[in-house]
């Protein structure tokens, strides 16, 4: 990895001083990012499998990424929004999501069950680089309520060259809205290396945009955290946008339906493994005292069960009824969508479907 | 105990089968939860697939190799039924996982037994309403019992009386006008003679054609002709009379450009005609295909031998069959030969997007009236074909015209 990244924790667990971030977190939140990471993972693990026996239509392996993704969460106040991909679980683990609502997009059960207002989450987004525009949106209306919140907009390599994501950063910059691009450069999309998005690093495009920019390590929780929190609150007192490049890699697949080695070395994979996110955090905490042998045994028996509940709630899913998929595309009645929701009804009856 | 069987899954977004490539556990082995069984490979990957089950093999029932279909049973677990570890999995076959196998599975051997009334598509539905029959009463012969088609239309026959007007009308009904059964050699139209019959008809709708014609003594041009194939920098050149004829057409286009002309239709109702600066002549040829019409581009600025020799080219083209799309595209005023099968003339259909299409006709020795007496010419009939919305009567005759005096007197 480039060196020139911010790092507050060593591979081998070693804590590094910066003097711009300092590490404001207590052992009760490093033990909270080392609970998030576990489960994230556990999640992340149970969800491949459960796509491999054909109860999940797809899912989006996340392993290496859950550093930066949990990090960055743990900076996020409570009235804070995040936009998100179709990765983040480590977020969505830290924001309190059930990782069984996570299932339901991927189950084709339904779009999304959570409430993005309650959780401070917006719902997946497939396509890429276009929620970097709702990002800014919303920013730009907390920045209209005279609120102090902030907002994280995470996208990965591959949606910097779109043009929305030009276009979010664009408005971003000349509004100084409140908002953090978190770029997860995961070095692929798919199986595009992010050197066939880029000739420079990523980070120095925010140059041309006039907005700040920093490059960190994102398998460094900790610098996960300390960066995105100067960030969001440099942003929520009227400093304008920030732009985070998180230097880290995708483990496994881009989703269940790819596969990696028609692309990349094994050496590759093996070299991340060695920079893993979770087990430079538990070096430093143990470390530190702050965690012993009971306390992660009892973390992985709660994983162990969070594996075993995903199993049995997802073989409780009820498939939705047809009609369903028309109730939630407005929030008011809609003329289109109810003769279209007539329609369908219509030719449901005309089948026989016993 | 009981027996568990693992059903291949769909592992790519809508794959349908997938080879065994490799068995990680082999019969009497103990597997536990999500454990690597068996490594397949799809049309996308290579994955590996864990076990939903804890217990213990008891069978592989797909060997290395072998390609199946999605929701093929390939792997047999033994579970404790009191083992605790499969905590989520009692149920599993109750629910909508079983209602998935079956849909995947082979089709069932005999027609299930029909509940809440009789099984068929919509379309059948409908076209048992129009025909007014009761689905109750019709002898299912489709697959899962369903309802077919034909078997409304042979319910309908034996029904109405042989030879009555409803079954004939109940017959051409079921196929929009065409009869159900037919006598004649049926020829599928597609390709060439589809693209043939699709500009026919939308340039008869859209452009109202004139059709004027004149004959005309030609026999200064045979005599070009044959002075032209005897002249030395024309040797290897196939000039012929259409030769002559499209280098008239390109003469006569200086005086009525209006006829090398398209009229284009605007979103706005309003409509435009544009009269095109170059002169790019479609020549139609009767290729093993059927009617193909590709062009030359750029006529007008070819000498008389670039000119044959460009038309010698891409009507070879166009017999051999190796045409290109761009052939085809972008003619601007039509050339057919109508001669070489014997005939004099016609009212050629305009293709489509251009003002004009010029026929020629055979050239046959006719008694012709010169300076008060009769003598034998050779003589050609031309037809020229224009859309009136571009082209008045005046501008047709006149470029017609035209035509005809340089094959009377063509100036080299």
């Amino acid at each position: 990895m480039n060196e020139d990244v911010v790092r507050l924790l060593s591979p081998e667990g070693e804590r590094i001083e910066h003097e711009d971030y300092p590490l404001e977190a207590d052992h009760d939140q490093l033990r909270a990012m080392y609970r998030d990471i576990v489960l994230a993972r556990r999640t992340d693990v149970e969800s491949t499998a459960l796509q491999r026996t054909g109860e999940l239509g797809l899912w989006c392996p996340v392993l290496g990424q859950e550093g930066v993704q949990v990090g960055a969460a743990h900076a996020m106040r409570s009235h804070d929004y995040g936009f998100t991909t179709y990765r983040e679980v480590g977020m969505f683990q830290v924001r309190g999501v059930d990782p069984v609502e996570l299932l339901h997009l991927y189950r084709g059960i339904s779009h999304a069950s959570w409430d993005p207002r309650e959780v401070g989450l917006g719902i997946f987004t497939i396509v890429i680089g276009s929620h970097a525009l709702h990002s800014v949106g919303y920013a730009m209306g907390i920045q209209r309520d005279g609120a102090d919140d902030a907002v994280l907009s995470c996208f990965g390599d591959g949606a910097t060259s779109t043009g929305d994501v030009h276009e979010a950063m664009v408005f971003a910059s000349v509004f100084s809205a409140p908002v953090v691009f978190l770029v997860q450069n995961n070095q692929w999309a798919i199986s595009v290396p992010v050197t066939r998005q880029a000739r420079a690093p990523l980070s120095v495009r925010a140059a041309g945009y006039g907005m700040p920019s920093v490059r960190i390590d994102g398998n460094d929780v900790l610098a996960g955290l300390a960066v995105t929190r100067a960030a969001l609150d440099r942003a929520r007192e009227g400093g304008g946008p920030t732009f985070i490049e998180a230097v880290t890699y995708r483990r496994g697949p881009h989703t269940t339906s790819d596969d990696p080695t028609r692309y990349r070395d094994d050496g590759e994979v093996e070299h991340w493994a060695s920079l893993d996110p979770l087990d430079r955090l538990r070096r430093y905490l143990e470390a530190e005292g702050a965690i012993d042998e009971e306390f992660t045994a009892r973390v992985a028996a709660e994983a162990e069960g969070l594996g075993e509940r995903l199993r049995a709630a997802i073989r409780g899913m009820e498939d939705p009824e047809p009609l369903g998929m028309f109730d939630h595309v407005y929030v008011e009645p809609h003329r289109q969508v109810q003769a279209d929701r007539a329609a369908m009804q219509d030719y449901l009856a005309s089948l026989e479907l016993r | 105990m009981s027996t568990q069987e693992f059903a291949l899954p769909d592992v790519g977004e809508g794959l349908t089968e997938a080879e065994i490539v490799r068995w990680r556990v082999t019969v009497g082995d103990e597997v536990s939860v999500n454990q690597a069984i068996v490594d397949i490979e799809t049309a996308k990957a290579v994955v590996e697939l864990p076990s939903p089950f804890a217990g213990t093999v008891s069978g592989l029932l797909v060997s290395e190799g072998t390609v199946v279909p999605v929701g093929t049973p390939i792997l047999a677990v033994e579970v404790r039924d009191r083992e605790p570890v499969l905590i989520g999995y009692g149920v599993a076959h109750e629910g909508t996982r079983r209602r998935r196998l079956r849909t995947a599975g082979p089709a069932p051997a005999e027609a299930p037994a029909v509940t809440g009334g009789p099984r068929a598509k919509p379309p059948v539905r409908a076209l048992a309403r129009t025909l007014g029959i009761d689905l109750a009463t019709v002898t299912p012969t489709g697959p899962h019992g369903d309802i077919t088609r034909e078997d409304l239309q042979r319910m309908s026959t034996t029904r109405d009386t042989p030879g009555s007007s409803s079954t004939v009308s109940i017959a051409q009904s079921a196929t929009s006008g065409v009869p159900a059964i037919r006598l004649g050699e049926v020829i599928p139209v597609r390709g060439v003679r589809r693209a043939m019959a699709e500009a026919m008809v939308r340039s008869m709708e859209q452009a109202p054609h004139v059709t004027e014609w004149v004959d005309v003594d030609v026999s200064r041009t045979v005599e070009l002709v044959e002075r032209l194939r005897g002249r030395a920098d024309f040797e290897g050149v196939r000039v012929t009379p259409l030769t002559i004829v499209a280098a008239a057409i390109v003469r006569s286009l200086r005086r009525t450009p209006i006829v090398n002309a398209t009229w284009h239709d605007l979103p706005d109702g309003s409509a435009e005609i544009e009269v095109h600066r170059h002169v790019n002549l479609g020549i139609a040829v009767a290729s093993p295909r059927g009617l193909v019409v590709p062009h030359v581009p750029g006529v007008d600025r070819m000498s008389l031998r670039q000119l044959a020799e460009a038309i010698t080219e891409v009507t070879e083209r166009a017999r051999a069959g190796t045409l290109v799309p761009a052939d085809s595209v972008g003619g601007t005023i039509t050339l057919t030969n109508v001669g070489v099968f014997g005939v004099d003339g016609g009212t050629p259909i305009l293709n489509p997007g251009e003002a004009a299409i010029l026929a020629m006709g055979r050239i046959l020795d006719r008694a012709w009236v010169v300076n008060g007496g009769l003598a034998v010419r050779p003589v050609m009939e031309l037809t020229l074909s224009f859309d009136h919305r571009i082209v008045d009567g005046a501008a047709g005759s006149t470029f017609l015209a035209d035509v005809a005096a340089f094959l009377h007197d063509p100036v080299d």
